[in-house]
């Protein structure tokens, strides 16, 4: 269960060494843009030293490489791939073929490592107006991508338009990095709200993104975690329909009956397998409905 | 009718009150790191020739620094409190007096003021108002503190009781705290103490995002205590994190409709609002922290204040403490055994005091140390601390932002953190934790000469604190 990812900038020691501490269900250690070029060599070690001693149990690790543009992000993975972390995030990804150079830059690497392949999949950052527009490519690229992410504040600077609160500028992306995820079996994570003291906008940014359908949210500050983790948690009324529903099927099937109906609806197939998702990520979480 | 009470100035308050060699001479610390009027008095009795004065404060703090001055030329030779801040105690640290220190707790002061065992000879209670014959208050005036909690014992007890005032008011005023019938001398001076240092204009809560998850932590381990309930009492610091988690508390109270019985303590605006938006019937105030609480005091017939044996006396026939459900603590190391250290940093240098820490934790139901496992690359979990303030066996739970660790004295209260789903763990794990991070750090060089003497609340020894160097 991947509801919240929290960026952690990889050259802060202080931040680093509580990072499982913050309710986040993954952590992105950042080696892009919270990194300045000089520091790009500590950052590496530092992160590598973090994960290695630390462990970060019960946390999913993500590491921000730099971008395939750079000449830094060969030595990014060269450094990271080693400690196996679930997910590398190659940022400013455009096309399915951003996503192929990492995929064989990681491949070589596991072979020279004796790691299977595929163990370290990826979860392409897209925050570009290309980007976007190619988004079903880039999700569907190859077998390693597993997730795809949107970074509204760089694509809002690409589009020449303001980041707003409200988000009107970026809904014909998320509704597209939606759709393209779908298309492509992976799941897709909403750009994170930057405004850091606005509570109450964060959550209804997240409950948007739920609505439109991603899978969770990312956050620039540990204050945003647990809202983002509320919104991304099945609620109590949506558990307990779930269970209602997966009872009318049984019934309906004690009772030979084709069509379900329950309060006066009826019960399709998508219903079902979206009550069964709930039920799943309900157990996952720990959280028990009425007839839990 | 008599009115020779009313003294011109400081220097006639000394020479009035028969302050001679050997004697103690007492003051509170409701103006806090505001307070002019113990400098004030020891600068008079240092004119006047007086040596060898042993000063009991109930907190001395960096605006005392003139101190040393008078401890290097013999006016102060002996010192008790019951917190000493940081610069002060760095040279009491380093042996500045030659004999040590004595701390005792907030509740273990009046006792022993009340039982002889520390007896006083002049108290000088600095009174933000007061009229001529001495009926004073903290609540109004210019320098207005809100409670004068901690000088009652002395108003009652010392030998001699000169009020010291800026805003003299006429006879009588009605709504004291301290009455003329204690009262000896009262002196009008320009200004007792500066406002700014006296109370913060806000308490604020933390945003550091560790602070707030051990506070959400703390929060919940209250709720799943099984004390959070109709009556229930508190106590809160007015840490960063403490109050966070009295933020998160309030929430559980509101949404629950839980309504306590009282909030206790040094308070905080922030606890104000919580008796303003119902979740107690009442504060029981003995030190104010900021402008808010003494806003509430002087306005809020059920915000009362009460004084220090009330608050926390173990001779007291009952004492508040006695009835409290739970306090939150700091602590700057606590150990394996869940002795807590809050006088000495990680150099062993004295940084603060008991307070009222070892009388809440003695008192209270629950009692919960919140602390990061480290501070500045130090695990804050011991094998042993450099000075127990309070012991172990009085503390129930650690809240950490990696863990709670349990009192293993508690077995109940440990099943019921785990059915809450809380991450509890023993507290070695935190230490080896803590230490996974920091490494395990050398032991701490110290002299072999006693700087501080810890009595516990009951008068009895607890530990010594011993010189830097």
């Amino acid at each position: 269960m991947r509801r919240s990812m929290l960026f952690l900038p990889g050259n802060t020691p202080n931040i680093l060494i509580n990072g499982d501490a913050l309710g986040a269900d993954a952590l992105i250690f950042d080696l892009e843009d919270a990194v300045s070029p000089d520091e790009k060599d500590s950052a590496r070690i530092l992160v590598r030293s973090a994960v290695s001693a630390l462990g970060y149990a019960g946390c999913e690790i993500i590491v921000r490489i730099n971008a395939v543009d750079t000449p830094y992000w060969r030595e990014d993975l060269r450094e990271i791939v080693p400690l196996k972390p679930s997910l590398i995030m190659p940022p400013k990804t455009s096309c399915a073929q951003d996503v192929l150079t990492v995929d064989a830059a990681i491949a070589g690497l596991e072979d020279e490592l004796g790691m299977q392949r595929g163990t370290v999949r990826l979860i392409p950052l897209i925050e570009t107006a290309l980007g976007v527009e190619n988004a079903y490519q880039i999700a569907s690229a190859c077998p390693r991508v597993a997730a795809i992410f949107l970074g509204g504040e760089d694509l809002t600077a690409d589009l020449r338009c303001k980041r707003t609160r409200e988000g009107a500028e970026i809904a014909y992306a998320r509704s597209r990095m939606v759709c393209a995820a779908r298309a492509a079996g992976v799941d897709v994570y909403d750009t994170p709200f930057t405004d850091v003291n606005d509570d109450e906008g964060l959550v209804l940014d997240a409950k948007t993104a739920k609505s439109l359908g991603f899978t969770g949210k990312a956050a620039i500050s540990p204050r945003h975690v647990p809202g983002i983790n509320e919104v991304f948690s099945p609620s109590l009324a949506e558990i307990n329909y779930a269970y209602e529903v997966l009872e009318a099927i049984r019934l309906a099937k004690e009772q030979g009956r084709g069509a379900v109906a329950l309060r006066g609806k009826m019960i399709d197939a998508p219903i079902v397998a979206r009550a069964r998702q709930t039920i799943e990520a309900a157990e996952q979480l720990g959280l028990g409905g009425d007839r839990a | 009718m008599k009115n020779g009470k009313l003294l011109s100035g400081i220097a006639e308050a000394v020479r009035a009150s028969g302050l001679r060699d050997g004697m103690t001479v007492s003051f509170h610390h409701h103006l806090r790191n505001g307070d002019y009027v113990l400098n004030m008095v020891l600068e008079a009795a240092a004119q006047q020739g007086i040596r060898d004065l042993t000063v009991n404060a109930s907190s001395l703090f960096d605006t005392h620094l003139p101190l040393l001055g008078h401890i290097e030329n013999g006016v102060v030779t002996g010192i008790e409190t019951d917190y000493m801040s940081g610069a002060l105690g760095a040279h009491i640290s380093r042996g500045a007096l030659k004999k040590p220190v004595v701390f005792r707790s907030h509740g273990g002061r009046p006792h022993d003021i009340v039982r002889g065992a520390s007896p006083i000879d002049v108290a000088f209670i600095a009174a933000p108002t007061s009229d001529p014959m001495g009926n004073c208050t903290g609540k109004t005036g210019p320098s207005a503190c809100g409670s004068l909690g901690y000088a009652f014992a002395d108003a009652l007890h010392a030998k001699t009781v000169v009020v010291v005032t800026d805003n003299l008011v006429p006879y009588p005023l009605q709504d004291w705290s301290i009455d003329e019938t204690h009262v000896d001398y009262v002196v009008k001076v320009d200004q007792i103490g500066d406002p700014a240092g006296i109370v913060s204009g806000t308490t604020k809560i933390t945003r550091d995002p560790v602070g707030l998850v051990m506070a959400d932590t703390a929060a919940r381990v209250i709720a799943a205590s099984g004390l959070l309930k109709e009556g229930f009492s508190f106590q809160t610091g007015a840490g960063g994190a403490s109050l966070a988690a009295a933020r998160y508390l309030k929430d559980i109270m509101l949404r629950e409709k839980i309504r306590g019985s009282f909030g206790l303590g040094g308070i905080t605006g922030y606890m104000v609002d919580m008796l303003n938006e119902g979740c107690f019937e009442t504060l029981l105030d003995v030190q104010c922290f900021d402008l808010k609480a003494v806003q509430s005091i002087r306005e809020n017939p059920r915000h009362r204040e009460i004084s220090a044996m009330h608050y926390a006396s173990p001779g007291a026939r009952s004492a508040v403490v006695d009835s409290l459900d739970v306090v939150i603590l700091g602590a700057t190391e606590i150990d394996l055994d869940f002795n807590v250290n809050v006088h000495t940093d990680s150099q062993g240098r004295i940084m603060g005091g008991s307070g009222g820490h070892s009388d809440t934790a003695a008192g209270a139901k629950l009692a919960m140390i919140i602390a990061p496992l480290s501070r500045a690359r130090l695990p804050i979990v011991t094998e042993h601390v450099t000075c127990v303030s309070t012991p172990g066996e009085t503390i129930d739970v650690l809240v950490t932002q990696k863990g709670v660790a349990v009192n293993p004295r508690q077995k109940e209260l440990a099943q019921r953190l785990r059915d809450a789903g809380l991450p509890v763990c023993g507290i070695d794990e935190l230490k080896a934790r803590a230490e996974a991070m920091t490494g395990v750090p050398r032991p701490i060089a110290r002299g072999d000469r006693p700087v501080a003497e810890v009595l516990y609340r009951d008068g009895s020894h607890l530990d010594t604190i011993y010189n830097t160097l």
